[in-house]
């Protein structure tokens, strides 16, 4: 019994990042945009929050100033926030104001974004003058996972990330302004005739939904990994939440089991007994499951299950 | 009084810059355009280099240089990775001229390499060089279109999403890769090595590396140049990406040409899969293809889908991958550096296509009506 | 309706030019409050651009629009819809994934957003009209005509007074017609204003209070309903017969090429688009096919060419060369094409039939032939030849003939499909709106091209929108209106007036009792 929460308790944390990077993408989504530079504003989230960690902690050693938790919250916090917002300024740069191919912008932003985030991970590392091939930001990972006086070991970032996403589900389904983002992603061109601001949304729903997705990677740093950056360490986690948005079926509050689902999946070999070998199968399973729904999806045609109808497609007014 | 500030909000309204569709551009325009968007990101790749190293820039470009055609072992090695992108540049083309989003290169690739790898694990020794060779070609080429053929099957007859499809597909190829590798591998190494993959090895021509890759790589070009602007089945891809109603209204069956075409492309990549095992490391891990599925989707993009074009743009990102490689080695900065400066490269020529396909008239006197 | 009756709306010398067109010349025109007024006009009168200029999609060249007696500036949809002005396009704004109460509420910033709320508005809006319809209801779910309530109780509940419905009975069955006009009647008596655009003389008569006449954008009159009759209508909206001199000669030695028995085509909506339509039409001769658009011209042609298939109905085609009778509904698009039965089509957009924009000239001459030839290979010589001889003959403006078809100015588009169409030497060539768009040089260029094809003994089915052309040019002049053919006339000795009043004449009238 206890081996079995205990497995839910880490199939939820190993899933955390995922539902971060599935409820900015599906906000993205929304709005008709498919970033497929997710993965890529994930690393940049993550190493941005690293690099204001890191300096804030060479402040304290010099004494220029003081430890202090807040500081060393807030610091990492706004950084990957902001270092997310400006990869996701890139891709909106390119895709709204100059209509380039989603596809192509996307994937360039990723092999942009993991260089980005490897290159000053491993210039870091360097400056540190250390032999160990990881950076640790252990005294600042410790705030983090001790910020709420419950659950011990769980930080509060597993609990924002669920606050997000039903915030997310609530905002699109319920609110005049998820309506509208829904008509945006829908039909641009109903949504501009009906006087909204297009290219407003378009830009304002790629830019959250990319600061989300970043804290998927500061999570994964911070929290998960114990404040230890790894160059490549987050992986194809990037990819699993573009899986995870189709798995959900562009909801955010289905993101949530689908996020701990392919979790459980990732680190289901660890509890089966079987051999190290069958882990990749284990592994392969996620993206698996995740095509049998883009099947089924597409095969049963209901329309409200369908993606968004003019994601990937740029608008222009004049070719109404 | 209720019409007042209407009539004074419309001249307010009134946008500073208009934009619209350009009709026609000279080719030189655009050229221009393009060397132009490249020539400013390679300064700004140049500026943001000086900024970490400190060296000027002169020395800078000219380690870039060296980093790609410094020995003439550079020079293979560089043409061995221009062709290698340009052959999944060029297995992507057709699916993309007919507006099939195929991400899914990368697993293509893979597959084919994987099935490349088992043939020469499990054949090796048992048949002739030649005939497993050939058993081997066939096995790649046959899974690189089972590769293709699935997303595009259901794109036909369900339209399911293919960007989403073959990208998920990738991800399928590369644990089946690791899958086989802990399998086959005692080691601990992570790959499967020339050791295991002892027989079936590509011949070296004139006892050059990778001539035989690229002669390949080089016949598939013009062959795919050939097939897209001058077959007949080239000529309904464009059709068919042009307009689906068009390509129905005149009768052809957009159904089967979709599926003929990914078959096509997925076998493409499963060769390259085949030349990358056989031909070139003799050996499989699941980061063989090195991201070449999505780096070739930029490549085809930039060339405008022109095969013969491909080559200068693939030649364009493996010069700044192997010239920001040499760098980070001589400057001892990480070798992540290059992925940023293609990154970079790679926005600017896609932001300047903007200028080539819309105008601005910026607002004069009294703006003229759009429409 | 009081003559006194304050008004709602008024134009003044209101102009619009495009390019060289005058779209609307000097309009003068008002609205009542509380009335309907009918705007009627043939195709290319300059009524839509009219609504469009009230609606705020177009700005006037010159001239003033006032509203409730206040000079006014309309730049922009929102402009109009301030100033109490809604507009019911043809072609529906929706969002297919939402309710209709969503659609509905789409875009207003105004009130507290709250979906129940809006929907129980919407009820009660629809019950006060008499609409019927769902308030959580998807668009994707709905027939043409409630998508068409939608978009009313759209501009109903942003509180609009006057309201202009552009065709709005083009997609709507006879007894969603009458429906319609009950509830509009009810808007009416409600004190709003609307204006309906419409070409059938019988819905102008039912519904209207006033109709004004347009006619090559310029205005003719406006008059009360109650004092005109339907052949004054059609004669202010005809006009006199103007000479074009097109030449036409009379051939001997015709047959019956292709002969249409009892054609019925029922849309999925259940409008009959055509109803029993038969003809015949004979080599050596142009029967010209007289019509407002959309009376079910596009769908006679695309059925003849094998590109949709009727309800029921029989089409027999005479092979000259073999002199067999062939049934043509049992071929295939292909099969009819290589028969000699030639379609070209051209739209309203130029492009998206028969055209690839993206192709150039040559690739465009070789989209149906390409399969010629039994190599792999497309053969790109003849498709050149043919591309150089249409670009000399026709005199197409091109850098090249390898130069993209979107590039080219619509009359060149125009003139590279008709001739393609015509260099495949057909018995039977069907033209559809071949002038559409051209100048009056062109123009006469295709009529030869017409001509020409007649006196080589095709037979030309001529599908136009200028009456006079229709008389100058055709042999014989086939009516129709609402997919009923309601007449068969002789080209040299029918009257403007005739065709204009069959062209007008639905169902429902004098003949038909309902």
């Amino acid at each position: 019994m206890g081996q079995i929460l205990n497995f839910l308790i880490r199939a939820v944390l190993q899933g955390t990042p995922l539902l971060y990077g599935a409820t900015g993408e599906i906000i993205t989504e929304k709005a008709g945009n498919l970033n497929l530079g997710i993965p890529g504003i994930m690393y940049v989230g993550a190493i941005s929050g690293v690099m204001g960690g890191f300096f804030y902690n060479e402040a304290v050693k010099e004494s220029v100033l003081s430890f202090s938790p807040v500081l060393a919250l807030l610091i990492p916090f706004l950084s990957c926030l902001a270092g997310s917002l400006l990869a996701s300024l890139i891709y909106s740069f390119l895709t709204i104001t100059l209509r380039a191919n989603q596809n192509v912008t996307g994937l360039a932003l990723t092999t942009f974004g993991v260089g980005f985030g490897n290159f000053f991970g491993g210039s870091l590392i360097k400056l540190t003058g250390s032999a160990t091939p990881y950076l640790s930001l252990a005294k600042i990972s410790k705030v983090y996972q001790s910020f709420l006086p419950f659950g011990s070991k769980n930080g509060f970032m597993v609990y924002l990330a669920v606050i997000l996403a039903v915030v997310a589900a609530y905002m699109i389904r319920r609110t005049r302004l998820g309506l509208q983002l829904r008509a945006v992603g829908e039909s641009p061109a109903t949504a501009d005739a009906a006087g909204i601001n297009v290219t407003r949304y378009k830009y304002a729903a790629t830019c959250i939904g990319g600061m989300i997705a970043g804290l998927g990677g500061l999570y994964f740093i911070m929290d998960y990994s114990n404040g230890i950056w790894q160059d490549g360490g987050f992986g194809d986690r990037g990819w699993l939440a573009i899986a995870i948005v189709i798995f959900a079926i562009w909801r955010p509050e289905l993101a949530i089991p689908g996020s701990y689902l392919f979790g459980g999946l990732y680190i289901l070999y660890n509890r089966l007994n079987v051999s190290m070998q069958y882990q990749p199968l284990f592994q392969l399973l996620p993206y698996a499951v995740t095509i049998l729904v883009l099947i089924i999806v597409s095969v049963r045609k209901k329309r409200e299950n369908q993606p968004p109808a003019s994601l990937g497609l740029s608008y222009f007014r004049e070719d109404r | 009084m209720a019409n007042e500030p209407a009539v004074r909000h419309a001249k307010e309204r009134e946008p500073l810059v208009t934009i619209s569709r350009r009709k026609n551009m000279p080719f030189w325009t655009r050229m221009c355009i393009r060397v132009g968007a490249g020539l400013v990101a390679l300064i700004l790749c140049g500026v943001i280099t000086i900024l970490v190293t400190g060296d000027n820039p002169f020395s800078i470009y000219y380690t870039m240089f060296l980093g790609a055609f410094g020995t003439a072992d550079d020079i293979w090695f560089t043409f061995q990775n221009v062709v290698m992108l340009l052959g999944v540049a060029v297995a992507l083309t057709p699916a993309f001229r007919m507006k099939f989003w195929n991400t899914g290169g990368e697993g293509q690739v893979l597959i084919g390499a994987l099935a490349t790898a088992m043939c020469m694990l499990s054949l090796g020794g048992k048949l002739s060089e030649g005939s497993l060779i050939a058993v081997t070609l066939v096995a790649s080429l046959l899974s690189g279109a089972l590769w293709g053929f699935i997303p595009a099957l259901f794109k036909a007859q369900f339209k399911t999403n293919e960007t989403l499809f073959t990208l998920m597909m990738n991800y399928v190829a590369i644990y089946l890769i690791k899958f086989f590798i802990e399998l086959t591998d005692q080691s601990g190494s992570h790959t499967v090595g020339p050791s295991l993959l002892s027989h079936g090895w590509l011949p070296s021509l004139f006892g050059k590396p990778y001539l035989l890759n690229i002669l390949v790589i080089g016949v598939l070009t013009v062959f795919m140049y050939v097939y897209l602007n001058y077959s007949k089945h080239g000529y309904e891809i464009s059709v068919v990406g042009e307009s689906e109603n068009t390509a129905r209204y005149i009768g052809i069956n957009v159904k089967k040409v979709i599926i003929r075409t990914m078959i096509l492309s997925g076998a493409i990549c499963g060769l390259v899969g085949f030349l990358l095992v056989a031909g070139t490391s003799h050996s499989i891990d699941e980061n063989i293809a090195e991201g070449r599925g999505f780096t070739a989707i930029m490549v085809s993009w930039l060339a405008k889908f022109d095969p013969l074009v491909m080559v200068v743009t693939s030649l364009l990102i493996v010069f700044m991958q192997r010239g920001a490689d040499k760098i980070s080695t001589n400057f001892d900065i990480n070798s992540s550096f290059a992925d940023i400066l293609t990154g970079i490269i790679i926005f600017f020529i896609i932001g300047c296509e903007f200028f080539i396909n819309y105008e601005l008239h910026f607002r004069k006197k009294s703006a003229k009506e759009v429409q | 309706m009081s003559q006194n009756a304050p008004l709602a709306l008024e134009l003044r010398h209101v102009t619009k030019v495009f390019g060289n067109i005058v779209a609307n010349d000097d309009v003068e025109m008002d609205l009542r409050r509380g009335e309907v007024l009918a705007i009627l006009g043939e195709n290319g009168s300059g009524k839509t651009t009219l609504m469009n200029m009230i609606s705020g999609i177009y700005h006037p060249d010159s001239g003033e629009i006032f509203i409730g007696g206040e000079h006014v500036t309309i730049a922009s949809p929102k402009d109009a819809f301030h100033h109490g002005i809604g507009m019911v396009h043809q072609h529906f704004k929706l969002v297919d994934l939402f309710t209709a109460t969503e659609n509905i509420v789409l875009g207003i910033k105004k009130e507290k957003f709250n979906i129940k709320k809006s929907a129980e508005k919407v009820a009660a809006i629809a019950e006060r009209y008499g609409f019927v319809l769902d308030p959580n209801k998807k668009i994707y779910e709905m027939s043409v005509s409630e998508k068409q309530t939608v978009e009313i109780i759209k501009v109903l509940y942003r509180g609009a007074d006057i309201l202009i419905l552009d065709e709005p009975t083009a997609v709507l069955t006879p007894q969603e017609t009458e429906k319609l006009f009950n509830v509009i009647r009810r808007m009416r008596d409600d004190g709003k204003s609307i204006m309906i655009i419409t070409h059938k003389l019988h819905e102008v008569m039912a519904i209207s209070d006033r109709v004004a006449v347009l006619r090559k954008g310029k205005h003719i009159a406006t008059v009360e309903t109650a004092s005109t009759t339907v052949n004054e209508l059609t004669e202010m909206m005809v006009g006199q017969r103007v000479s074009l001199n097109i030449k036409r000669e009379k051939l001997e030695n015709t047959e019956d090429r292709l002969t249409v028995s009892n054609l019925n085509l029922v849309s999925y909506e259940g409008v009959k688009i055509l109803d029993d339509v038969s003809f015949t039409a004979k080599s050596g001769e142009i029967l010209g096919i007289a019509g407002v658009a959309g009376s079910g011209q596009r769908e006679l042609l695309e059925i003849i060419a094998g590109l949709q298939s009727p309800t029921d109905g029989e089409i027999r085609y005479l092979d000259p060369q073999t002199r067999q009778n062939v049934d043509l509904r049992s071929k295939t698009p292909m099969q009819i094409r290589d028969l000699g039965v030639r379609l070209s089509f051209v739209p309203e957009d130029r492009l998206g039939m028969g055209l690839v924009g993206n192709m150039d000239i040559i690739d465009n001459m070789m989209l149906r032939s390409y399969r010629k030839g039994k190599t792999v290979f497309v053969d790109r010589q003849p498709p050149k030849a043919l591309a150089d001889k249409i670009i000399d003959s026709l005199q197409v403006v091109t850098p090249s003939a390898k130069t993209a078809v979107r590039k080219l100015s619509g009359g060149n588009v125009q003139k590279v499909l008709v001739g393609r169409e015509i260099a495949a030497a057909p018995t039977v060539l069907m033209a559809a709106y071949p002038v559409r768009g051209l100048d009056i040089n062109s123009s006469y260029m295709i009529y030869n091209l017409l001509n020409e094809q007649k006196e080589n003994g095709v037979a030309v089915i001529f599908v136009g929108e200028d009456l006079d052309v229709l008389l100058e040019l055709c042999d014989r002049i086939l009516v129709v209106c609402a997919g009923r053919v309601t007449g068969i006339l002789d080209g040299r000795t029918a009257k403007k007036e005739e065709v204009g009043l069959l062209m007008t004449k639905a169902k429902g009238g004098d003949d038909h009792g309902e």
